[in-house]
């Protein structure tokens, strides 16, 4: 059964230090009411992994000293330019990087998903990727000759948090054509979510909404969390806090710009709705 | 001759590399190569499928991230962008960071999907509008996709040509290395060599890379633009906006 939870601040408390997290890219739906949670309670050492890539949440979150290693296919703010703490936090080998590929994420979680050890993926021989990372292994096909391919293990998060604009009281999360999020859940061992409203329909009721819903079967705990997403957007329901973010930006280029930021809007405030 | 911008002819002689093919996708933080798509898919008379990624309406995939991946894997896809921190001459590219890896001195995002779309998808076009010698270097100090593989690696895919602010570059493939093709109005082979510091072959005749016309300009500025400014609505009004006579 879907736990409904209160408060995003109890739905947050379920991520301990050390987990496995599976974060959205900024364009996805990010729990970041969430992610300032994590960061007021202090977790440490969490292992993030960016489904393919992560953005302002993973910044914030490398920052606040909150992530041991970043597992991404690349950390980006986009248009905004280079995520700030966490080239602050490489340089200054504050945290560990696991380079990947956008592919190889969805393998991994794929993988999971299916319950299996591994999953094969073309492409990526001869990328510095593969010689930095050892837990992949190139092998050859055994069902051909000669065919060097490289072996992905599964990547199976302890949690996968998320943002998404409808839930229904049975638990069920309507994210639309944004299956990456449906991967997620399906792959993490726990799913928290969420979300702008709590519908009474059965979004499983209608094949209009079922096709683009995850079950409540994968949901694990819910909070209902108005606007949710900010400072960035979410969908077409609201755009991001363009301002707010460009904001963040100049403060977050100096570890004490950062601390004023996480001091007005994350520890003694909160970010406007 | 007729007024158009620096972006304007960039896009033209990339959309001329797209000529006939049925799918091209762009990827994230790519305007110049997203309006080239856009351009050719106009010149196509409805042969042409063009994938924006960050597009809701120039884009049909409904399967989350990875159908992009998939789509590539099986060859549903003719045509893609790339570009880079740092290009080599064999056509590496570093979209991972300067200096020693992991403690990089400068820190770029990190590889997206490129170690695996650079060997998928048949015809990537590298764009870098920038070029100087920081980027255009001899060895990158960090490969996130190679240029070329061995014969025994699955690879239906590759660079097909390099474009910057100030020439074409065609890849060569038996050769391993770049060879100029055509240089931009304005700009000459001297400059070319100073700002390349990677070695690369000069035919005896090296063309200038043709202006846009009327017609294009036509397009760029009407369908094209409107289409982009979806995604990309700063670029499309500075670009397409208020021409200023060069």
């Amino acid at each position: 059964m879907t736990r409904h939870l209160s408060t995003v601040r109890d739905l947050a408390s379920m991520i301990d230090s050390g987990a496995r997290v599976a974060v959205p890219p900024d364009y996805s739906g990010c729990a970041m009411a969430a992610v300032r949670e994590l960061i007021r309670r202090g977790v440490r050492d969490l292992h993030l992994i960016g489904v393919p890539q992560a953005g302002f949440q993973a910044d914030m979150l490398i920052g606040a000293g909150c992530v041991g290693t970043v597992e991404s296919a690349a950390v980006t703010i986009g248009e905004y330019g280079p995520a700030p703490r966490f080239v602050a936090a490489v340089k200054a080998g504050a945290v560990r990087v696991l380079d990947s590929t956008c592919p190889a994420i969805h393998a991994g979680l794929q993988a999971a998903e299916k319950g299996i050890p591994f999953m094969p993926l073309r492409g990526i021989l001869g990328s510095d990727l593969v010689a930095h990372r050892d837990d992949w292994r190139v092998i050859d096909n055994p069902f051909g000759e000669d065919d060097p391919i490289v072996a992905l293990p599964a990547i199976r998060p302890d949690v996968a948090l998320f943002h998404a604009g409808v839930a229904d009281r049975f638990g069920n999360v309507w994210i639309g054509v944004r299956r990456e999020l449906m991967l997620m859940a399906h792959a993490a061992a726990a799913t928290l979510v969420t979300v702008e409203e709590i519908v009474d329909d059965d979004l499983l009721a209608d094949e209009r909404t079922a096709a683009g819903t995850i079950p409540a079967l994968y949901v694990t705990a819910l909070a209902k969390a108005p606007m949710g997403a900010r400072p960035i957007g979410l969908g077409e329901r609201y755009p991001a806090d363009d301002g707010h973010l460009r904001r963040y930006v100049e403060l977050a280029r100096t570890e004490e710009g950062f601390r004023r930021y996480l001091d007005e809007f994350v520890l003694a405030g909160e970010v406007p709705a | 001759m007729s007024d158009y911008r620096a972006e304007e002819l960039l896009i033209d002689v990339i959309a001329a590399m797209l000529e006939g093919l049925g799918h091209v996708a762009v990827g994230a933080s790519s305007p110049i190569p997203g309006a080239a798509a856009l351009l050719a898919r106009e010149r196509s008379d409805g042969g042409m499928r063009v994938s924006v990624l960050g597009s809701r309406r120039h884009n049909f995939f409904t399967d989350g991230g990875r159908e992009l991946f998939d789509c590539a894997a099986q060859g549903r896809i003719d045509a893609f962008f790339l570009g880079g921190g740092q290009i080599d001459g064999q056509g590496n590219i570093n979209l991972v960071g300067i200096g020693d890896y992991p403690r990089s001195k400068v820190r770029f995002p990190g590889s997206f999907g490129s170690a695996y779309l650079y060997f998928l998808i048949p015809r990537v076009i590298l764009f870098r509008q920038e070029h100087n010698r920081k980027i255009l270097v001899p060895k990158v100090d960090f490969i996130s996709a190679p240029g070329v593989s061995d014969a025994n690696v699955y690879r239906p895919g590759g660079p097909h040509a390099l474009v910057t602010g100030r020439c074409v570059f065609r890849f060569d493939k038996p050769r391993r290395r770049f060879a100029l093709a055509t240089i931009h109005p304005g700009h000459t082979i001297e400059e070319v060599r100073d700002e390349t510091s990677f070695d690369f072959d000069t035919p005896d005749s090296i063309a200038t890379t043709p202006a846009p016309d009327a017609e294009t300009l036509t397009l760029l500025r009407g369908p094209v633009a409107e289409a982009l400014a979806e995604t990309y609505p700063d670029f499309a009004a500075r670009v397409f906006g208020e021409l200023v006579t060069r």
